[in-house]
């Protein structure tokens, strides 16, 4: 693990966090802290803010307004070295995850040869390593092309993994997977979450949310409506906004 | 009974004139008769009572002088001024043929087009374009206007003007012009070991010389004498080269089977003999003295 | 992204992603479908174009002027006597097409980064690449192998070279890697953005994501338009005629000029078109396999 939580134990404090497209304004004032080995999920409607959010914490969306603290530095700042920002920040996104050019092996070793200087023997140790402990070791010499969505989703979890973040940062990363492929990927989380990865995770799969979150934000246009442990927003939501969007969960089968 | 035989003597001088003016159409004889009786006799003419004749443009001295004017599309001389040699030479067999100074229409005629197949657009193309005996099987040749020796044109001073034989030139860079029989004569008889550098057009040749890119021009004499003397002032002719094989000569470019081959031949016929041909030369063509031939070892 | 929707659905939660069990069957359907429409309409097709050759045939045979043309165009003996020496002069063309596309290849994709360095620090930069490939594309390349082949070496500048060869192969790289460049831009910005994101979050920096990620994706997806523009230079080199070089169209013309005979041009043009099938086949092995590769970046 890179640093030290910052003196309060948190990896991650966003404060006041403004962020616009144009004149639409996306985020609309985000405060949310996470803490070493915690877990929160993030739900929301589609266009709420989810992905952007996670995107603006990993510096790839400019900001309006407000300040990320991660580790105790705060890396909206200017003169922040973002690369290196980014090297302790994990982030996999709903599609167009891996590399289609490269062996799996040399998606998961791209970051840890070129981005974090380890020789190529260190990174494919590492690599290999981590293939084998989720299961896809067999898979190292194949083009992604070969590979299933869910698959290719797993290896695209363990390509951050192998950069050993601080808090990793997942966006839908199930949504666009059929269905049976959806829980191979769940298992793999929730096995980090069990070996005690600060983890930020957007997602709709509301059982699994339940399940493993320590905490949920409810996302409703650019502002945390509400948040809590599971059992209080999924079993006794206090905001109308928040009961109508699980009431349309459960009417679409989904939970 | 006396009439009867004048009328069958009359008949029969009638039938005889018939007889003999039927054969002067159909079949043009240079024997006995004058290059004009012989055009007369041609119904292949592209203009009615005109004689049309082609060259390329630009009209390059020495071939064609006395400028041009911007009201034709002649650049650099305008053949219909009668001056330079080659509009000389077509004026004078013109005359020849029985046709006035005002009965000879010039046409632009590009290289190419001399020699493609289909109809012409010309009676004959007078162009600097030497017989070759494989050209002759796409087009007709009349009898040499001009028998062509080729000169080789340098800058003063660099070191292939001193060569004086053939195979002192092999190890330079020679140009010449697409579509002279000069390239055959640096394949077949110099065989430089580069190769040489081919141009659209003389001016190109001078470009590239100017330039440094060949050491030498390959071109023919007459041009060989203009260049030097106005286009490339500090250009030199090194030599002349000799004669291998048969001797080359520039002759007018015809529609294969036109008849009016046989007259321009006697129209030469008669100019080389009551010496308009050799004043033609001497007149536009005067420096060809004392040019160095190079040795063929 | 929620429950995928269209025909059949009930099938697509049992497949795999990729070449799926759905487009096979969609495809055998469409195959036994023609099938039967195929033999008629196959037929019709055979015929219609064995109709329309033999009047286009009969026709040009039968015109006034074919003995003529053909004589002057498809003479046997000159295509024999010229095909030699103007296949051996078509090495020059070769050894221009190929010196003039390697230094493409890399002069068009440094114009490409050129153009798409962000922010207003680099503006001039992407300036000057907009400026240059504007110019290089508007200005025809004859004229362009013209003016430097004969106005280069003119400047007489001690220690450039004066070759005619050397300045026809500098026009082409300067005029068709404007053409590449853009080919290149086109396949740099189709990359998804995701693909940047993913090599950006791993903390690699913008040049290392262009080294890694972006470039090599898009210069395979570009092969196609790539080798398109190749074949055209191929072509093109033809061009250097212009300034003396004496390549294969040269070689050709001066068999013309020598004979008045055309056919030389035609075997000149065989030995263009010999060398184009290989490079046209490769590109469609290349876009199949790519293809396939691709399907990967959608991932799902």
């Amino acid at each position: 693990m890179n640093g030290a939580p910052g003196a309060d134990g948190r990896v991650l404090r966003i404060e006041g966090l403004h962020k616009s497209f144009g004149r639409l304004e996306v985020l609309k004032g985000i405060d949310l802290s996470v803490s070493e080995h915690e877990v929160i999920c993030l739900i929301g409607a589609s266009g709420s803010g989810k992905s952007t959010l996670l995107r603006c914490i990993d510096l790839l969306e400019p900001i309006e307004q407000g300040r990320i603290v991660i580790r105790g530095e705060e890396v909206t700042a200017r003169g922040v070295d973002v690369n290196k920002v980014r090297r302790q920040i994990g982030i996999v996104f709903q599609a167009f995850n891996l590399f289609p050019h490269m062996t799996v092996l040399r998606n998961v070793t791209l970051g840890p040869t070129e981005a974090l200087k380890l020789s190529k023997a260190e990174s494919e140790t590492r690599a290999v390593e981590l293939l084998e402990r989720f299961g896809l070791a067999e898979k190292k010499g194949d083009y992604p092309d070969r590979l299933s969505g869910g698959q290719q989703q797993r290896v695209a979890i363990i390509r951050s993994l192998a950069m050993q973040p601080d808090i990793l940062l997942l966006d839908e990363v199930t949504s666009a997977l059929d269905p049976e492929l959806v829980s191979g990927v769940l298992d793999l989380i929730r096995e980090l979450a069990r070996g005690g990865m600060t983890m930020v995770i957007a997602t709709h799969e509301m059982g699994f949310a339940r399940d493993i979150a320590n905490r949920v934000c409810f996302l409703d246009e650019g502002v945390i409506l509400e948040e809590g442990p599971p059992e209080q927003i999924f079993s006794s939501p206090q905001q109308p906004r928040t009961q109508q969007f699980l009431q349309s969960i459960i009417e679409a089968g989904r939970m | 009974m006396r009439k009867v035989l004048i009328g069958i003597a009359a008949f029969g001088l009638l039938l005889a004139a018939c007889a003999e003016s039927s054969e002067e159409t159909s079949s043009p004889s240079a024997s006995g008769s004058t290059a004009a009786e012989c055009a007369k006799s041609v119904t292949t003419y592209v203009g009615s009572g005109v004689l049309t004749v082609g060259t390329d443009n630009p009209a390059y001295p020495p071939w064609y002088a006395g400028g041009h004017t911007t009201d034709t599309n002649w650049k650099i001389n305008n053949p219909a001024t009668g001056k330079g040699f080659e509009s000389a030479v077509a004026y004078a067999v013109a005359d020849k043929l029985g046709f006035a100074t005002d009965q000879v229409q010039w046409v632009e005629v590009p290289f190419n087009k001399s020699f493609a197949p289909g109809p012409k657009d010309f009676d004959f193309d007078i162009n600097q374009i030497s017989y070759k005996p494989t050209r002759a099987e796409a087009v007709d040749f009349s009898d040499s206007y001009y028998d062509a020796n080729q000169a080789l044109v340098a800058l003063k001073g660099a070191p292939i003007t001193g060569a004086s034989t053939l195979t002192d030139l092999k190890q330079y860079k020679l140009g010449a012009q697409i579509g002279t029989t000069s390239y055959d004569y640096i394949a077949n008889n110099i065989q430089p070991t580069q190769d040489p550098g081919i141009y659209d057009s003389n001016n190109d040749a001078i470009t590239a010389l100017r330039n440094g890119q060949i050491d030498g021009i390959v071109v023919d004499l007459p041009s060989a004498f203009f260049i030097t003397a106005v286009q490339i002032p500090d250009g030199v002719i090194v030599g002349q080269f000799p004669t291998i094989g048969q001797q080359e000569y520039f002759g007018m470019v015809f529609q294969r089977g036109n008849s009016l081959v046989t007259c321009v031949n006697q129209a030469l016929e008669e100019l080389k003999a009551d010496g308009t041909l050799a004043g033609i030369q001497d007149k536009w063509l005067s420096q060809v003295v004392n040019v160095p031939v190079f040795s063929t070892s | 992204m929620g429950i995928p929707g269209g025909g059949g659905a009930p099938e697509l939660y049992e497949l795999p992603p990729g070449e799926s069990e759905l487009a096979r069957g969609r495809r055998s359907r469409i195959l036994a479908g023609l099938r039967q429409e195929g033999a008629k309409s196959v037929l019709i097709a055979i015929l219609s174009t064995v109709v329309f050759f033999t009047v286009l045939v009969v026709i040009v045979l039968n015109s006034p002027g074919w003995l003529e043309v053909k004589r002057a165009f498809f003479s046997g003996k000159y295509f024999a006597e010229s095909l030699p020496e103007i296949a051996h002069r078509f090495l020059i063309n070769v050894r221009a097409f190929l010196i003039a596309e390697a230094f493409i290849l890399v002069w068009a994709l440094f114009l490409a980064v050129l153009r798409s360095l962000p922010g207003p620090v680099f503006f001039p930069l992407r300036l000057l690449s907009i400026a240059y490939t504007d110019f290089f594309r508007g200005v025809p390349t004859i004229l362009v192998i013209y003016i430097l082949g004969f106005g280069a070496p003119a400047l007489q500048i001690e220690g450039i070279p004066k070759s005619a060869f050397f300045w026809g192969v500098v026009s082409l790289v300067l005029v068709y890697s404007a053409y590449v460049a853009e080919v290149y831009r086109a396949g740099i910005e189709s990359i998804h953005p995701s693909q940047i994101a993913a090599a950006r979050s791993l903390g690699l920096t913008r040049l290392q994501s262009l080294r890694f990620v972006v470039v090599p994706q898009a210069v395979r997806r570009v092969i196609p338009p790539l080798l398109n523009d190749f074949i055209g230079l191929q072509k093109d080199t033809a061009l250097l005629s212009l300034i003396g070089v004496l390549e294969a169209f040269r070689q050709s013309q001066v068999d013309v000029a020598g004979s008045f005979n055309f056919t030389p041009h035609l075997a000149t043009a065989l030995v263009f078109i010999v060398c184009t099938i290989p490079l046209t086949r490769m590109v469609d092995w290349l876009v199949r396999r790519e293809r396939s590769r691709r399907q990967a970046g959608a991932a799902l």
